[in-house]
C-alpha cells in the first residue's frame, strides 16, 4: 500500500462525513416489522470488510519465512467476514420471504 | 490500463448498498433491498479479487479456502436456524464482522512491525504512521468490543450460559461503580493507542489494545437488563460498521468507509427508534442498571382458571384480541395461537394482533414469529392502532407477555414509569396465558394479574394453547 497523502486522507475524512450524513437520513421511519430484518440486513452490510481481509491476504505471503502469523489473521478475518456476509444476507432473505411472502398470497 | 478503474466496481457496490438499505425500510421493498445489498457485496468481492496480482499462488488457496469455508458455515447456520433463535444468531454475526475488521487491524500491525524487523520495508512515518496506528487502534478497539460484547449481549438473549454442563445465569444489572470502571479502562485504551504511535515498533502495545477492548466489551454489555438486549444488539450493530470503516481507513478503501460508516449511522437511528418504542433514554439504558436488583416480591395470590373456562367466555364473542410477548417465543406455541384465533374467526369473530413494539427480545421479533405461523401480515396491528380499539374488544388473550401490558407504566413511578402499554385492561375479559405470578423483566408486579375480569392460566403457552384448542372444539 502506498503512503497516505494530506490530501488523500482529507478526501477519505470526507467520504467517511458524508456516509455517515447519509446513513442517518436512509432511515427515518421503519414499521417494527422490519425492525428485525433491518438489522439483520445492515449487519451483512457491515461485513463488507471481507474486501479489507481478502486486500490483507494477498499482500501478506504465508509461505516463506515472512510474516506467517498475519496471514492467518487475516484467513481468520475472511472466514469470520465471509461467515457474515453469507449467513447475514441468507437470514435476512428468509425473514422477509416469511413476512413477504404472507402478504402475497392473500 | 489503470488498475483504479476497478474501483469504479466499489462505487456502484457503494450505490447498491444505500438503495438496499432504503429499501430495507419499507415493507414492499424490503426483499428487493436485500438482494440488492447482497449484490452490491457480491460486485465489491469480485472487483477486490479481480485486481490481484496472479503472482503469489499460495495466497489465492488461502483466499479460496476462505470464501469457501466462511460461505459454508454461514449458510448452513442461517438455513438452519429457527425463528426464535433469530436474536442470537443476528448478535452472532455481528460478532463475527466485528472480529473480522479487528483481525484485519491486527494482521496488518503485526504484517507491518515483522516487515520492518526484517529490514524489508521501514515502519511507516509521519502522517502515514498517525493515520494507520491511529485506524488500527481505533478498529481493534471497537472489532474487539464488538465481539465479546455480541457474545455476552447473545449468552444473555438466552437468559444464561452453560459451561461443562452447568447453567450459569447471566446478571441482568450492575452496580454503578462500574461505570467508572469502564471509564477508566477506554482511557487506557486511548492512552495505549498513542503510545504505540509513539513507539510503533513494539506490538505489546497493540495486544494490550487488543485485551483491554475485549474486557471492555464485556464490561460494557454485563450490567445491562435482558429487556434492553435489542437496544444494544443494535447498538453493537452500528459498532460493527464503525469498525469496518476504520479499517477502511488502515487500507485506504472507500467502499469499506462508506459502507462501513453508513451501516454505524443507519445503526445508531434504528436503535434510537427503538428506544422511543419503550421510551426510555440511550444513556439510561447504558449506564442505568434497569431491572434492579431488589426485585418486588409478589404477595398477593390469584386463583387460576381452567381452559374450559376461557373457552366458554370465548364462545360466541364478536372481537378478540391477541397480545403475545417473550412468553410465546419461548414455548414456540404461535402455530396454537394461529389455531385458536381460526377456531374464534370460523365462528365468526374478528381476530387481530396487537404487536408492542418491544415484545420479545428483538422488534419485530413477534412480527416474524407470527408470520411463521401463516398469520396474514395485515392481522398484526401496531401498539398505537390497537390501543383505540381496545375498548370494543371482548377479549384480550395475552400470551406470555407482562411489562407490555402492565398499567402501572402508566403512572410516574418505578421502572416501567411512562412505558407506552397496550391497554389491555380495557377489553371486557382478559386471559393471560403465563407460568406463574412472577413478575417480568422489568421486576414489577402486575396489577392487571389481580383484577376481577382477569383469568390466568398457569402454565406452558404451548400446554395451554393445545388444551384450550381442544376446549373450544368440544363446546
Amino acid at each position: 500500500m502506498e503512503p497516505i497523502t494530506l490530501g488523500g486522507l482529507i478526501v477519505l475524512i470526507t467520504i467517511f462525513a458524508l456516509a455517515i450524513f447519509l446513513g442517518f437520513e436512509l432511515i427515518t421511519k421503519v414499521p417494527p416489522t422490519l425492525h428485525t430484518p433491518l438489522m439483520s440486513g445492515a449487519n451483512a452490510i457491515s461485513g463488507i470488510t471481507v474486501v479489507g481481509a481478502l486486500i490483507l491476504l494477498q499482500n501478506t505471503p504465508y509461505n516463506d519465512a515472512n510474516p506467517g502469523f498475519a496471514a492467518w489473521l487475516a484467513f481468520a478475518a475472511l472466514v469470520l467476514a465471509t461467515i457474515n456476509v453469507v449467513g447475514g444476507f441468507a437470514v435476512t432473505n428468509k425473514m422477509l420471504n416469511m413476512i413477504a411472502g404472507k402478504r402475497g398470497k392473500k | 490500463m489503470d488498475k483504479a478503474v476497478w474501483d469504479i466496481g466499489y462505487l456502484i457496490a457503494s450505490i447498491l448498498f444505500i438503495l438496499g438499505l432504503k429499501k430495507l425500510g419499507h415493507p414492499r421493498t424490503a426483499p428487493t433491498g436485500n438482494q440488492y445489498s447482497a449484490m452490491g457485496m457480491l460486485i465489491a468481492i469480485i472487483v477486490t479479487i479481480a485486481q490481484m496480482d496472479f503472482k503469489v499462488i499460495d495466497n489465492f488457496i488461502l483466499i479460496g479456502a476462505g470464501l469457501v469455508i466462511g460461505g459454508l458455515i454461514g449458510y448452513v447456520m442461517a438455513v438452519r436456524v429457527q425463528m426464535t433463535g433469530m436474536p442470537e444468531m443476528v448478535a452472532l454475526f455481528n460478532g463475527f464482522g466485528g472480529a473480522a475488521s479487528a483481525l484485519v487491524a491486527a494482521s496488518e500491525v503485526f504484517r507491518r512491525i515483522k516487515l520492518s524487523e526484517e529490514g524489508v520495508t521501514p515502519l511507516p512515518e509521519d502522517l502515514d504512521l498517525y493515520v494507520a496506528w491511529t485506524a488500527i487502534g481505533l478498529s481493534a478497539l471497537v472489532g474487539w468490543m464488538t465481539l465479546t460484547g455480541s457474545l455476552l449481549a447473545m449468552m444473555k438473549l438466552k437468559g444464561g450460559v452453560e459451561i461443562f454442563g452447568t447453567w450459569y445465569r447471566t446478571p441482568t444489572w450492575g452496580p454503578e461503580w462500574l461505570n467508572y470502571v469502564k471509564g477508566l479502562f477506554l482511557i487506557g485504551i486511548v492512552g495505549l493507542i498513542y503510545m504505540s504511535i509513539e513507539e510503533p515498533g513494539n506490538q505489546d502495545y497493540v495486544i494490550g489494545i487488543i485485551a483491554l477492548s475485549c474486557i471492555l466489551g464485556i464490561l460494557f454489555v454485563l450490567p445491562i437488563g435482558g429487556a434492553d438486549m435489542p437496544v444494544v444488539v443494535s447498538l453493537l450493530n452500528s459498532l460493527s460498521g464503525i469498525a469496518a470503516a476504520f479499517t477502511g481507513f488502515i487500507i485506504g478503501n472507500n467502499v469499506l468507509i462508506i459502507a462501513g460508516s453508513m451501516v454505524g449511522a443507519a445503526g445508531l437511528i434504528l436503535t434510537n427508534i427503538m428506544c422511543k418504542a419503550m421510551n426510555r433514554q440511550l444513556i439510561d439504558v447504558l449506564f442505568k442498571s434497569f431491572g434492579g436488583s431488589d426485585k418486588e416480591q409478589v404477595t398477593r395470590t390469584k386463583v387460576g382458571s381452567d381452559p374450559e373456562e376461557v373457552a366458554m367466555i370465548c364462545d360466541g364473542i364478536s372481537k378478540c384480541v391477541i397480545i403475545p410477548g417473550y412468553g410465546m417465543a419461548v414455548s414456540q406455541c404461535q402455530h396454537q395461537v394461529r389455531e385458536f384465533a381460526d377456531i374464534l374467526e370460523a365462528n365468526g369473530c374478528e381476530v387481530k394482533y396487537g404487536i408492542h413494539p418491544v415484545a420479545g427480545r428483538m422488534p419485530g421479533h413477534m412480527n416474524v414469529l407470527l408470520a411463521e405461523a401463516n398469520v396474514p401480515y395485515e392481522k398484526l396491528i401496531e401498539m398505537d392502532e390497537i390501543n383505540s380499539e381496545m375498548a370494543e374488544c371482548d377479549v384480550a388473550l395475552v400470551v406470555g407477555a407482562n411489562d407490555t401490558v402492565n398499567p402501572v407504566a402508566r403512572s410516574d413511578e418505578g421502572p416501567l414509569a411512562g412505558m407506552p402499554i397496550i391497554d389491555a385492561d380495557k377489553a371486557r375479559v382478559v386471559v393471560m396465558v403465563k407460568r406463574s405470578l412472577s413478575v417480568g423483566y422489568a421486576g414489577v408486579d402486575n396489577d392487571l394479574f389481580y383484577e376481577d375480569k382477569t383469568m390466568m392460566l398457569f402454565g406452558d403457552g404451548k400446554k395451554m394453547m393445545t388444551e384450550l384448542i381442544s376446549s373450544m372444539k368440544e363446546l
